[in-house]
């Protein structure tokens, strides 16, 4: 085996410390002058693809992919400052798209333009976030990994690659579990996997060097990325009623049993 | 005219109907009215999983029949016992000790043999570690949008979803022929295990090989209630300052209240806590009686996961805490003196 060619595909998301807010026409969140970044789990892939390289796996290319707006390049120069080697940037003009909100893309659509990206790129490994905190939809990699007809991975919080051999440790309910694929594979991250490093200000100059391709969809041919959901409104979940404060124990319990709780 | 017929005769004609239009199925037409829901049972040693009959009590509010499948060695006991559960008109099982490990590469192509077989229009799994890894594989053969985490169903094809972390809810309308949903276990009632009497029948089983291997698990073991169902949790963050604190606080209020154990992400990154027991966006939703919390501060991806209980009650030093906000009772106070006085307390009553 060559060594690993890895895509690690990335999404810009609305920064995780900002609190959404839903517009006045309830069709979707205001995004406009809110502070993005990467989508957190995204940063662990990227990490981890370093991390392999780093531990002496043979690691011939890490390529980060991302498609929206034409601002989600910044995130693609983050992923190359932290250690990717190039970008792909596919351009979806969200204008046209206003009520599909909260993304552009669906998963579905994002899985089948991918597929095309590593049939071209001839990846044989690609890490993805577990879910974007955006649409908390979690779907994009179980997607690639089935129309690719590879293994997968999900949720994954130890990867070990031998040859061409890979161990995940997978965060599953109520503890962990281990499998073991052989590559070509798709693996999702989970928080636990690593802690990703930020950027310094050397990388990120460096990374202003590295080489950003930019493309369209129509560049892949004939993928279907229709949105398949029709968004009929986005409304704030209902407020909870303000409780009160006690002032002690006694009154904590008092206050419990009026409400029913104990 | 439709409805009067017999439903097997219906079911009939929709197969032959869809035999003799493979790819397109009209959206409208009395065709699609006619709906299925095939929801996925999943099972551990023989024994049905509670969370996973939320899917059940989906299905039936989407209307039409409701079939259940489970696959695995022992399924046809397993089949037997699930057609008892109250909704299900039938239990389609799959005997082969290859599913056992809920590896969705075998299990992906199962379910889409299964669906295309009995001609459903719905496919629903709960939103747990296995439905999450298998439902959008199961989604994108099927070339269908998955809609994840689903809390509440408005009609057919029409769905409700938080997104943003629970800051936001998503009510959507999928356009495609066959509708995937992973849905929240707290947000669908648990239909009765008794009383269902459901016809059990041998699915199709298309046999395709897993290219993964699975080697082990390790599950925390833990005679206390499930974190996902149960009644009341008790969830300490990073105020707690350290495992032995959080060991030493936490267990014996959550076992003088009968309640199963949570934490913050905080309190898990900082090794005070299994992974297993985090509550909010990236661990469990849950949806308890009573949810109490020590030592957490209220972080947006936090309150995801546990803003939906019923009664909330905060102990936290600082009176500025977003906890408060959400809390119906909040005691401000140093949680090293509030908790065992009302660990105390509670036993005492």
């Amino acid at each position: 085996m060559s060594g690993l060619r890895i895509l690690v595909p990335v999404k810009r998301v609305i920064d995780y410390a900002v609190k959404p807010r839903v517009n006045r026409a309830q069709t979707a969140i205001e995004t406009a002058n809110v502070k993005h970044s990467m989508n957190p789990f995204d940063e662990l892939s990227i990490e981890e693809a370093v991390r392999l390289r780093e531990r002496k796996v043979p690691v011939e290319e890490i390529v980060a992919f991302t498609a929206g707006p034409a601002k989600a390049q910044d995130i693609l120069r983050t992923a190359m400052a932290m250690g990717a080697d190039r970008g792909i940037h596919v351009q979806i003009d969200e204008s046209n798209n206003k009520d599909s909100s909260p993304a552009a893309l669906e998963p579905l659509g994002v899985a089948k333009l991918l597929k095309k990206v590593v049939e071209e790129q001839k990846s044989n490994l690609v890490i993805l976030g577990k879910q974007a905190i955006d649409d908390d939809a979690g779907q994009t990699g179980q997607m690639l990994a089935g129309l690719m007809g590879w293994a997968q991975a999900t949720q994954a919080s130890k990867v070990e690659i031998e040859g061409d051999t890979v161990t995940v440790t997978k965060e599953v309910d109520g503890g962990v579990e281990k499998v073991r694929a052989k590559l070509p594979m798709v693996i999702t991250t989970d928080l636990r996997l690593n802690e990703p490093r930020y950027a310094s200000l050397p990388n990120i100059m460096k990374a202003k060097k590295k080489p950003l391709e930019k493309r369209s969809l129509a560049d892949f041919g004939d993928v279907d990325v229709a949105p398949r959901l029709r968004t009929v409104r986005v409304t704030e979940p209902p407020p909870r009623k303000g409780g009160v404060k006690v002032e002690d124990v006694d009154g904590m319990i008092a206050k419990l049993k009026e409400l029913g709780a104990l | 005219m439709f409805s009067l017929a017999p439903r097997s005769v219906l079911r009939q004609a929709r197969t032959q109907f869809r035999l003799s239009q493979p790819t397109v199925v009209p959206q409208y037409s009395a065709i699609a009215r006619l709906l299925s829901t095939l929801a996925v049972l999943e099972q551990r040693d023989g024994k049905l999983s509670v969370q996973s009959l939320a899917t059940v009590a989906a299905g039936q509010k989407i209307g039409g029949s409701v079939t259940g499948l489970v696959a695995g060695s022992g399924a046809k006991a397993v089949a037997e016992a699930a057609a008892k559960v109250k909704g299900v008109e039938k239990i389609i099982y799959i005997e082969n000790g290859a599913y056992d490990r809920g590896l969705p590469e075998n299990w992906a192509p199962l379910l889409v043999e299964n669906v295309k077989k009995g001609g459903f229009t719905h496919l629903i799994a709960a939103h747990g570690a296995f439905g999450k890894s298998l439902l959008p594989r199961v989604a994108a053969l099927l070339d269908s949008q998955q809609i994840s985490d689903v809390t509440g169903v408005e009609s057919e094809d029409t769905f409700v979803r938080p997104i943003y972390a629970g800051n936001a809810i998503l009510t959507v309308q999928s356009l495609d022929p066959i509708k995937i949903l992973t849905v929240r276990g707290t947000a669908f009632p648990t239909p009765e295990t008794e009383g269902g009497s459901a016809a059990v029948e041998e699915g199709v089983d298309p046999k395709v090989e897993s290219p993964t291997e699975w080697l082990s698990e390790d599950l925390a073991k833990s005679d206390r209630p499930d974190l996902g169902s149960a009644e009341r949790v008790v969830s300490g963050g990073r105020g707690l300052k350290s495992k032995e604190e959080f060991d030493r606080l936490i267990p014996p209020l959550a076992d003088a209240l009968g309640a199963a154990i949570g934490a913050s992400r905080a309190a898990v990154d900082s090794g005070f806590a299994d992974n297993s027991l985090q509550v909010g966006q990236t661990g469990k939703n849950v949806a308890p009686q009573l949810y109490l919390c020590a030592g957490i501060s209220g972080a947006i991806q936090h309150l995801a996961g546990m803003k939906d209980s019923k009664v909330i009650a905060a102990i936290n030093k600082d009176p500025e805490a977003p906890i408060f906000q959400v809390a119906d009772v909040g005691l401000v106070g140093d949680l090293f003196e509030k908790v065992p006085e009302l660990t105390e307390k509670l036993k005492a009553q």
